[in-house]
């Protein structure tokens, strides 16, 4: 198991098209992956439990992957999420 | 007349009968025997449902854009999600209920878990997850093809809501105007209207009980007024504005594929900044001749590293390819501590237009300056690229820089990387130090761009922000147009080029000013494109040639004004 913090820049939090990209970046990963928003939390490869966390910009997500390519998936949604989803 | 007010999402004049949009919503509750007859009738709808949205996503995708389309793909993962599909099952066998009322309660559910959310974005969601819930409750009701009465609607539309869905299926030709009683300008059906080029108002309380089928109406997407049976003295204002902004419209789309050229022959170049690669789609929408300022920025913005040289790389590269061989001046880093960057070392300071910034973090910071020299070099292969260091205060840096530039193409010359070796390296004027040397600058720049919004800022000492000196920051301050003058004779008598990218560029009066000092190209925003085009192609070189003489005579702002316009009353055509 392996973690990342990473922190929410783009300007509309994970809304309908960033939660999809997430959605899209983890279903191509064999392992389970959890993204946190303090309390609260959410399987990754589903869209209406990621659009749950009602993440905005600024708030520090979590993100626990658990599986045989744990660490290519902690950096693919690293990536993702650092670049802003492409905005 | 009544007027009622909303929030003006999506700029223009409506005008026009109304047509209220009857949605009937109302869902039916039966017991029923088979559950797993209803969840194959469910499963059904689901496939039939999904395949819609594919189709729309398509569509949407050809006819508006890849952004709008990325709605319907969000859409389609929620409709497909687990979690959601297993509520739905799982509400039709504990409560022995159809699936349409399953349907209902689970898109409620969801609708109002979104409706109670911190983020504006997310609570707009409600509406998609209850276009998604209409659209399975339509399939479950054999209603899902289009409804056909869709193109015999005609006029202004007005709805309790309208789905981002029903919105991008609309017939542009025969609505023109939308008018909603919820949504607001992040809702998915905004967008969707922006882009179409529908003028629409949402969040116009009580809207359906204000207005009547056949009613007649006027409003106007960017106030948000919306008139319902206008006076005649209402009417004919809008109906005039309309007019007016058809055909300036209609008139600046014809200059299309034009030159910027005067009536007597002197041609310019009209370019456009931007500020991402994201912009060049709307640039080229707009005919631009070439990139003015490329302003790089964004590269470093809402991240915890720098960019690579590689990363930089795909972007120079991207935006070079898709301008075509024209010219794309793209502007090394001007940051500075009025926006920290805690990843590069820049912490904020009490007076950060006179501090460490632009050229000056560059020069210190080596290795930051000659990677992103190195990716627009390299990027220079595939296109027409110019560099410019901002900034620049005396002859010393443009030397020190071009000194690193020189590395930057020894480095690559090592690795085989090819690269353009003519490329030109130029300089942004927004000092008054540099202005004044400009004589000399010219020498070792091969080519100037004026940066007026901090060259009157520096020349007139006034903050732009503060709106206690406000009188002493515009454009038509006799100081910064002498110096400007001064710039442009300097750079030609070298024989380099001289462009403006700053926010005066585009300013409508001005532009006589600029042309008649013998500027070489403008750079805009991208909207501004065809109307500085408009504006070269209706002047006369020498005429403006003759007034900016007279022009750089006068000893006040309001005297340059009043010139201006007497001269533009002189010119019909302006």
């Amino acid at each position: 198991m392996n973690r990342i913090i990473v922190t929410l820049n783009n300007s509309t939090g994970l809304h309908a098209r960033p939660a999809t990209l997430v959605v899209k970046e983890a279903s191509k990963f064999k392992s389970k992956i959890t993204i946190k928003k303090g309390e609260k939390s959410s399987d990754s490869k589903r869209i209406m439990e990621v659009l749950a966390l009602d993440a905005q910009k600024g708030d520090t997500l979590e993100i626990i992957a658990d599986g045989p390519d744990e660490t290519e998936a902690l950096k693919a949604l690293k990536e993702l999420i650092e670049n802003n989803f492409n905005e | 007349m009544k007027l009622l007010k909303g929030i003006g999402v999506s700029p223009g004049i409506a005008v026009g009968r109304i047509f209220i949009l009857e949605q009937s919503t109302e869902t039916e509750k039966r017991n029923i025997q088979s559950c797993e007859m209803e969840i194959a009738r469910l499963n059904d709808a689901l496939q039939e449902s999904a395949s819609e949205l594919e189709k729309l996503y398509e569509e949407t995708r050809k006819k508006i854009g890849d952004k709008e389309a990325a709605i319907f793909e969000a859409q389609l993962f929620m409709l497909q999600d687990q979690e959601f599909i297993e509520r739905i099952k799982s509400e039709i066998e504990t409560e022995k209920i159809n699936a349409e009322w399953a349907v209902e309660n689970v898109t409620r559910y969801y609708a109002s878990l979104f409706l109670n959310m911190e983020n504006e974005y997310m609570r707009e969601r409600a509406q998609d997850i209850k276009d998604i819930g209409n659209r399975i409750k339509n399939s479950l009701k054999g209603l899902s093809k289009n409804p056909s009465d869709k193109n015999a609607m005609e006029g202004i539309i007005a709805a309790k809501e309208i789905t981002p869905s029903y919105m991008a299926q609309l017939n542009t030709e025969k609505i023109t105007g939308v008018l909603t009683e919820t949504g607001g300008k992040t809702s998915h059906a905004a967008i969707i209207s922006r882009a179409l080029g529908i003028p629409a108002v949402t969040g116009i309380q009580a809207l359906l009980e204000e207005v009547q089928n056949g009613d007649y109406i006027v409003f106007d997407g960017e106030s948000g007024n919306v008139y319902i049976n206008p006076s005649d003295e209402i009417l004919r204002d809008y109906k005039e504005k309309l007019k007016d902004l058809i055909s300036i419209k209609n008139k600046l789309n014809s200059l299309k594929g034009t030159k910027s050229i005067t009536s007597d022959g002197r041609q310019i170049k009209v370019f456009s900044n931007i500020s991402s690669d994201k912009d060049i789609k709307i640039v080229l929408e707009n005919d631009a001749e070439g990139i003015g300022l490329f302003r790089t920025e964004f590269l470093l913005m809402g991240r915890n590293n720098i960019p690579s040289c590689e990363e930089q790389f795909e972007v120079y590269k991207k935006v070079a390819s898709l301008m075509q061989g024209n010219t794309v001046i793209i502007r090394t880093f001007d940051i500075g501590g009025d926006k920290p960057l805690d990843y590069i070392g820049l912490a904020p300071e009490d007076n950060p237009f006179l501090g460490y910034r632009g050229i000056r973090i560059s020069l210190d910071r080596k290795n930051l300056f000659k990677e992103q020299l190195k990716a627009i070099l390299k990027a220079s292969a595939f296109g027409n690229i110019k560099i410019m260091f901002p900034m620049i205060s005396t002859i010393g840096e443009l030397i020190q820089a071009k000194e690193i530039l020189f590395e930057a193409k020894e480095d690559l010359r090592k690795q085989e990387i090819p690269f353009n070796e003519e490329i030109q390296a130029g300089i942004m004027i927004e000092t008054p130090a540099a202005a004044i040397m400009s004589d000399l600058l010219s020498k070792e720049a091969d080519f100037f761009s004026i940066g007026t919004n901090d060259l009157i800022q520096y020349t007139m000492a006034a903050d732009r922000l503060n709106s206690k000196v406000s009188y002493l920051y515009n454009f038509y301050q006799p100081a910064v147009l002498r110096l400007i003058k001064h710039v442009i004779d300097s750079g030609h008598r070298e024989g380099i080029e001289v462009g403006m990218c700053g926010e005066a560029a585009g300013e409508t009066g001005l532009i006589p000013v600029w042309l008649g000092m013998g500027i070489d190209e403008l750079s805009v925003n991208p909207n501004s494109i065809l109307a500085t085009r408009n504006i070269v192609q209706n002047l006369n070189f020498h005429e403006a040639k003759a007034m900016t003489d007279n022009l750089l005579n006068l000893s006040s702002d309001e005297d340059v004004k009043l010139c201006l316009e007497e001269f533009s009353q002189s010119c019909s055509c302006l």
